[in-house]
């Protein structure tokens, strides 16, 4: 075992932590955090990948490496468009949890046109 | 067990043990200030994976920016009122902790029957690096051989950016985002928001330069832009820009705009989308570099103020 | 090792069309977001010809040279660099997707508008801007050639898709938004895990190479359950199907037709190409029979569930549920180098595409059913065909096509899916699909025999006259997408042709 493979197993867990979260709260928030923990999980995961590739006198495989900068920049935008659904979705309904029944979303007013 | 050994696995289990808290703690509050420091723990284990870079992007954007961010909306939502739809509970909490279980070991048994010798591109990528121009070939790859998911990467912000307004009010449309900081802020901030974003402009800019040779490159100088754009709104010294606002849209559009033109260009200058003039690799990728980094600057600036509010407003 | 630099492409000159498919869409919607206004808008409709033009010449020249086109971006070739192809199905994919894109954004103009003297707003913005963004997101997705830029063209689309729900701005379209990416997000995440893995044991993201390399052990297996489940997650496969249905139905008409005809193909395809290209058949066989056992379920629970829906929108929303199930009954039956895998091959694209034509038609005739009879209450549609002959016949049209009935393009691709199944001895399938034809038949019953039948309370004459807001526009764009979902069950052997180039039981051939 070393710190390579120990970052790997550390990622499998979070995944594991945050699918968990992401399932059993209701409170939106929480989801997100979730959804983080499981994102941050899968790119440890592949930073673990990315330092088994060391060679050639690298001391990482590169291209996990970019893929991994680029992914966090997209989860955090991903995190920012869930926040401001979350903030608009709390003012209209006046909750932060998620219904629980989902088709009582869709009894639409009628008319659609202006 | 080394020394250094120990280190990693303390720092493992400590890193483990406070996501587990920003997973389970009772209250939102608690666990997004869990998330923030669980940022911080995991810049730390990118160090540790000799990876400058993503440690940086990590406390930059996964820590501080998504720490804000999360920090803002938990004040406004709260905690819910106490009769509201809980969490899932009893026998269905059981099978899905045995489900995630299931899934961490399914994992970790993937990554350890992964083959002794690793496949990797690095041999590759440091063969080809020369004919970049570039000495970083962790901006190799991202400019270069897979310049395409940058340059999506950075649409993709943008699109972001359209997503979060249009969760505005059709009222407040127009408007200005609501500002990150009190109406008031304090005097430690003011001084920090002073003091503060030349150093991050400074250290953003010296990112980008360095990208081409060392760690760095247009995201991890964006991030720390944004951040210092961000503090320097939170000091109350400049208003959240109004999102009508001409050259607003120019600034967040002009790095996608300008690495898609240049993209385009390489279809007559280098026989190849995406492809650069042979031996002026390096100066385009500066360029193409220093304008994402501006408009992703931008992009995660806007995207942490959220969609508009307060039309009028002076 | 396959490595190339500049000196030594070969790439022709048609080649070039794929990165254009995806820089043009792509370069539209930055300029439309940055000239703001009315301008969005112009741009949106001039881009329309140009959208359909390149991705019918992409079919064209795929079909002329009878093999995919391959781009390899900046030059760069696979494993270190990016390649694009497009074979057949890609290219039909390409062009079905631009021309609904095309006539859901025509019908639109009517429904976003910028009022005089008002700079911009919010709906308008956000839809023809999203719209771009979605035609260069489905583009990036059909093209894609490696995992990861896959994954980056399907945060694409989800980003772009999630907003559309809910421009309309009520609650509970924000409600079904919410729900709806939190499923994406968690589907994108699933997916990028497996591609992780994926890169972990093979070293590389490009379907070609990796379809040589990939070997049924720990690794592959999880990395390809992790991307699959979260493609099932983001195409809405029961019993992953729940956010679905509030969010296709609380849409406008025009995003309502662009997220239940095109969106939910995209996650579809990838699966496609992870378990008929990518995948070796001794690895798929197992997990074709499971998709195949879900999408059953899924034609039998989303009709069961349409056939109870009281409103028009929300019976077509769960009609989308049960048709994704007929997509997914492709997969046992085109594995391996059998004599009918080609014929499942074709029925499965057919029936994506049929179904995107038909269902784009049926929620835009949807609209307009709102527009004339002000509500969408199944049981308040008695004596629509005299109210409002136009849209009746349009759904009318549409229904054909997803019930089976010949001549449509439905009845071609369940007759395909259906011999294909007969041959290869999956007798279940094939009842699965006359049983489920019958189903389809009796919702949309519930809709077109009451307004067929003469209104109780007969109206005055003049109230039957069309009302000024039923669109003769909006009536011939969904008449076209109607009519095209017939034609396809008169479509000549090129389409066929086309359909066949790239197919994995005819090119792939594994090393063992």
């Amino acid at each position: 075992m070393n710190a390579v493979t120990l970052a790997g197993l550390a990622g499998a867990a979070l995944i594991g932590m945050g699918l968990f979260g992401l399932v059993t709260h209701s409170h939106i928030l929480r989801k997100i955090v979730a959804f983080n923990v499981i994102g941050s999980g899968v790119f440890l995961l592949f930073g673990a990948v990315a330092r088994r590739g060391a060679a050639s006198g690298l001391n990482a495989d590169p291209v996990p490496q970019a893929l991994v900068i680029t992914g966090i920049v997209v989860a955090f935008s991903a995190t920012a468009l869930a926040v401001a659904l979350l903030l608009r979705y709390f003012k209209e309904v006046g909750s932060p949890f998620l219904a629980d029944d989902p088709g009582a979303g869709a009894s639409q007013p009628d008319h659609e046109r202006p | 067990m080394t020394l250094s050994f120990g280190f990693d696995l303390s720092l493992a289990v400590l890193t483990l043990a406070v996501a587990g808290y920003a997973i389970g703690a009772r209250e939102s509050f608690a666990s997004v200030v869990a998330f923030i420091s669980y940022g911080v723990l995991l810049a730390l284990v990118w160090v540790r994976l000799s990876a400058v870079d993503v440690a940086l992007t990590e406390a930059a954007i996964g820590s501080g920016v998504t720490g804000a961010l999360l920090i803002g909306a938990a004040a406004k939502v709260g905690e819910g009122a106490v009769d509201a739809p809980r969490s899932v509970r009893g026998a269905g909490r059981l099978l899905t902790a045995l489900f995630c279980i299931a899934t961490t070991l399914g994992i970790a048994t993937a990554f350890l029957s992964l083959p002794e010798k690793a496949p990797t591109l690095a041999p590759l990528a440091a063969e080809h690096l020369p004919s970049t121009g570039l000495g970083n070939p962790v901006t190799a790859v991202l400019l270069s051989y897979r310049a395409i998911d940058t340059l999506l990467e950075s649409v993709v912000l943008v699109f972001a950016v359209v997503g979060v307004w249009t969760f505005a009010s059709d009222r407040d449309w127009g408007g200005r985002p609501e500002s990150p900081g009190k109406d008031r802020p304090e005097q430690p901030l003011t001084f920090l928001g002073q003091i503060l974003p030349p150093l991050g402009i400074l250290v953003g800019v010296h990112l980008v330069w360095t990208g081409a040779t060392e760690p760095g490159g247009a995201f991890q100088g964006g991030t720390v832009l944004a951040a210092a754009w961000i503090l320097v709104m939170a000091a109350g010294l400049r208003k959240p820009p109004s999102i009508e606002g001409a050259w607003l849209r120019f600034a967040l559009i002009g790095g996608p705009a300008l690495f898609l033109g240049v993209g385009v260009a390489g279809f007559a200058l280098a026989k190849a989308f995406l492809a650069y003039p042979e031996g002026h690799s390096k100066a385009f990728i500066l360029v193409i570099e220093a304008a994402l980094t501006f408009s992703i600057a931008i992009a995660l600036g806007l995207l942490a103020l959220g969609a508009p509010g307060r039309k009028g407003h002076p | 090792m396959i490595a190339s630099t500049l000196s030594q492409l070969s790439m022709r000159a048609e080649d070039a069309l794929l990165p254009v498919a995806i820089a043009l869409p792509v370069g539209a919607m930055l300029l439309a977001l940055c000239l703001g206004g009315r301008w969005t808008e112009r741009i949106a409709v001039a881009f329309m010809p140009i959208g359909v033009s390149i991705a019918g010449a992409v079919a064209y020249v795929v079909w002329r040279d009878q093999r995919p086109l391959v781009y390899f971006i900046g030059g760069w070739a696979p494993p270190l660099g990016v390649a694009i192809r497009a074979d057949g199905v890609a290219a039909a994919m390409l062009l079905t997707s631009a021309l609904i894109a095309s006539a859901a954004g025509l019908f639109a103009c009517d429904v976003f508008r910028v009022k005089p003297g008002e700079k911009e707003n919010r709906a308008h913005l956000g839809f023809w801007t999203l719209l771009l963004a979605i035609w260069a997101a489905l583009n990036c997705v059909f093209v894609g050639w490696d995992l990861f830029s896959i994954y980056v063209g399907l945060e694409m689309l989800t980003f772009a898709a999630v907003p559309l729900v809910c421009l309309k701005g009520q609650k509970e379209t924000f409600v079904a938004a919410m729900r709806y990416l939190l499923f994406a997000l968690l589907g994108s995440v699933l997916y990028l895990l497996g591609a992780t893995l994926v890169y972990a044991a093979y070293g590389s993201l490009d379907i070609g190479i990796l379809a040589q390399k990939i070997q049924p052990e720990a690794a592959a297996w999880i990395a390809l359950g992790a991307m699959t489940a979260g493609l099932l997650a983001k195409t809405a496969l029961f019993p992953l199907h729940i956010w679905l249905p509030p969010a296709h139905a609380g849409a406008a008409p025009p995003a309502s037709a662009i997220l239940s005809a095109l969106v939910v193909k995209g996650s579809f395809f990838v699966v496609v190409r992870l378990w008929l290209t990518l995948a070796p058949v001794q690895m798929s066989e197992a997990p074709a029979e499971l998709l195949a056992i879900l999408g059953s379920v899924a034609i039998f629970a989303g009709s069961v569930l349409a056939l109870r829906q009281e409103r028009l929108k929300l019976m077509i929303a769960y009609s989308t549920v049960a048709q994704i199930g007929y997509l997914f009954l492709m997969f046992p039956l085109a594995i391996g180098q059998h004599p009918w895998a080609s014929a499942a091959w074709s029925g499965g694209a057919l029936q994506a595409i049929s179904h995107a034509f038909a269902k784009a038609a049926m929620f835009l005739s949807a609209g307009l059913i709102v527009d004339v009879v002000g509500h969408d209450r199944l049981s308040g549609l008695r004596g629509l065909g005299r109210l409002a002959p136009q849209p009746v016949l349009i759904f009318a049209l549409a229904g054909m096509s997803l019930m089976g009935l010949p001549p449509s393009g439905g009845f071609n691709a369940k007759w395909l899916l259906m011999s294909a199944s007969v041959q290869s001895g999956h007798w279940a399938l094939a009842l699965v699909m006359a049983v489920g034809g019958l189903l389809t038949a009796a919702y949309l019953y519930r809709v077109i025999a009451p307004a067929l039948a003469p209104a109780e309370n007969a109206p005055a004459e003049s109230a039957s006259t069309p009302t000024p807001k039923a669109s003769s526009r909006g009536a011939a764009l969904s008449l076209a997408l109607a009519l095209a979902a017939i034609l396809l069950g008169f479509a000549p052997p090129e389409l066929a042709s086309l359909l066949a180039v790239g197919a994995p039981a005819a090119t792939i051939e594994r090393i063992e």
